[in-house]
């Protein structure tokens, strides 16, 4: 049974599942399948639930059987929940030796919808510690693997669930972005990621790492399947105080796909030093595909981007590091053993607890925090932020969307840039305005470079989450880009 | 901007964490080169510009204070490494 996961989309599968077509029972099963023969090779999960994706499925065939007619539009649907999201009954470790064995007493929010939209959660996806790096290879406690080469990364901190909607073993994963998190590791992967609206979907039971700049959102093998869970989790929550408590519009994609009417930006500033040959290649090919649905595409400048990197920097780790003070061996994970007292206490568990990209980026937000200099850092980095939305806002009176690479460059090789921050921080320059100005962006694969996917980024106006989905749409249905497959072999190797 | 490995230390324990001789040095050095990549943030001026701490305008909604239900105190006690008598349980909090 093997190979329906994999072949199949989550649209497909609720619909099949729905006409009985298909048991709960028998997609679970081909899920763990599929899982059990890839696994080894991409090591996606941190966690998979065996037993109670089985158990939930069971359920879900009983409330059908029985003639329940509100199943639900991801009822059937297997999905991979990143480990920072708190999931009731499963472990939530953000990829941490610090949070190693913890089990979330309560769902968060997005893990509610999931499960009343009958979603069945197969298990939690590895991560960079805390989301805090661009590769995947932070997680204490294994890396994940590009199942489009497996010397290469996925791509970060959503490695594991990139790597699981690519490789087959789910449809639909959730992943967390907080400078590109979601949208760099699905090009990365060749695979449809969004970052919503800062506020469209609530952060509650989401483990903080920079709060004025996460958010939660869909990854998937198709705009549609990402539109379906984008529309599952965002919505109006009261515990989520940065929640905007708006539902977005009911989505529907078909028809003739076209962009007529729309005017689409292409600021200089992402097309110039310091991006691939092939990644340029690609997305002028992508550009003008979209001209060629109808959009009127044209040149525009985002004049502050070459400082966004900097300001987000700044303000990422200084919100990180205050965040991060609750990991302390008092109310739960990990604590050190030790003879001293109290601060003593504090300082060895977040030692031997915290890995070395967690420690050195709680070091610099706790040293731009600190007396002196705050106002030369943090300040400064949060008028930089200004001049950033104002760019947005000017290019916005003029485009119902701007055009960009998601990344500069292709997934690089395990290992190659993990001891050079400075570099690795430079690959997110694409994503990073966007958190900074809580905007929606998408990423959607556009072709290939040397064999590894390339992907484009749209970015909308705020809320205009369901506008940017429909214009990938446009693109995905007349490209097929999106439809190429990794070719791992049946021991899940390639 | 050069960090000294005495700003290192002193940040440490304003972060409480307990670094070792290898990560004090690899710290100094990386931090360094991160804040002086970060400082050409100087080159703009921004004499009036507002900063903006949140990019979505969010006005406080106000709330009835009524009590909610929560998390029982058992399962929420059983999470942490220790706890007695219905509280959590640390070292001492005075070190002399």
């Amino acid at each position: 049974m093997s190979g329906m996961t994999h072949k199949l989309s989550a649209a497909r599968l609720n619909r099949l599942f729905l006409a009985g077509e298909l048991s709960a029972v028998e997609i679970a099963e081909s899920a763990l399948s599929r899982i059990a023969q890839v696994e080894p090779a991409v090591g996606a999960f941190l966690h998979v639930a065996e037993e109670h994706v089985i158990e939930r499925a069971k359920k879900l065939d009983a409330r059908r059987k029985a003639g329940d007619t509100e199943l639900g539009p991801l009822a059937g649907v297997p999905i991979a929940v990143k480990d920072n999201i708190c999931t009731c009954g499963m472990p939530t470790t953000c990829a941490s030796r610090i949070l190693e064995g913890y089990v979330s007493p309560y769902d968060a929010t997005v893990v509610e919808r999931l499960r009343a939209s009958g979603a069945m959660i197969i298990g939690k996806a590895n991560m960079d510690e805390f989301a805090m790096g661009s590769s995947g290879e932070t997680s204490a406690f294994h890396v994940t693997r590009n199942p489009w080469d497996l010397e290469r990364v996925p791509g970060g901190s959503s490695s594991g669930s990139a790597a699981a909607v690519a490789a087959g073993e789910v449809p639909l994963a959730l992943g967390t972005d907080t400078g590109g998190s979601i949208r760099q590791p699905a090009a990365f992967t060749g695979i449809v990621g969004l970052k919503p609206t800062y506020g469209y979907v609530s952060r509650y039971g989401v483990v903080a790492f920079a709060s004025s700049l996460d958010q939660v959102g869909p990854m998937g093998r198709d705009v549609e399947d990402v539109a379906r869970l984008f529309e599952v989790i965002a919505g109006p929550d009261r515990r989520d105080a940065t929640n905007a408590g708006r539902t977005p519009p009911a989505l529907k994609f078909g028809g003739d796909p076209s962009l007529t009417g729309l005017r689409i930006g292409v600021p200089k500033e992402f097309f110039g030093e310091g991006i691939d040959a092939g990644v340029k290649a690609r997305l002028q090919e992508a550009i003008a595909q979209l001209a060629a649905l109808g959009a009127e595409v044209e040149e525009c400048s985002l004049p502050a981007t070459e400082y966004a990197l900097h300001a987000y920097y700044v303000l990422a780790l200084a919100e990180a590091s205050s965040n991060l003070a609750r990991f302390d061996g008092v109310r739960f994970g990990y604590r050190a053993a030790q003879s001293g007292g109290l601060n003593d206490m504090y300082s060895k568990t977040r030692a031997e607890g915290f890995g070395s990209e967690v420690k050195r980026r709680i070091m610099l937000g706790t040293y731009v925090l600190s007396a002196g200099h705050y106002d030369a850092y943090y300040r400064k980095a949060q008028q930089v932020r200004t001049l950033v939305i104002r760019d947005f806002a000017r290019a916005f009176e003029r485009y119902d969307a701007v055009v960009t690479p998601t990344t500069p460059f292709t997934a690089w090789r395990i290992g190659e840039k993990i001891n050079d921050p400075v570099s690795m921080y430079l690959g997110d320059i694409c994503t990073i305005p966007v958190n900074l100005a809580g905007l929606p962006a998408i990423s959607v694969p556009c072709g290939f470079a040397d064999g590894l996917p390339v992907g484009m980024q749209l970015i909308g106006k705020h809320f205009a989450d369901a506008q940017l989905l429909q214009m990938a749409w446009a693109y995905q249905k007349v490209t097929k880009h999106h439809e190429a497959r990794p070719a791992l072999t049946e021991e899940g190797g390639r | 901007m050069a960090i000294t490995r005495e700003d290192v230390k002193h940040v440490a324990r304003l972060a409480r964490l307990s670094l070792t001789e290898e990560e004090i040095q690899a710290f100094t050095e990386q931090l360094s080169r991160i804040l002086e990549h970060v400082a050409c943030m100087n080159r703009l001026d921004v004499t009036d510009v507002p900063p903006t701490y949140h990019a979505v305008a969010l006005q406080h909604v106000l709330r009835e204070d009524k009590p909610q239900p929560s998390l029982e105190r058992e399962t929420v006690l059983a999470l942490a490494p220790e706890a007695e008598a219905g509280c959590y349980k640390v070292p001492k909090i005075t070190e002399g």
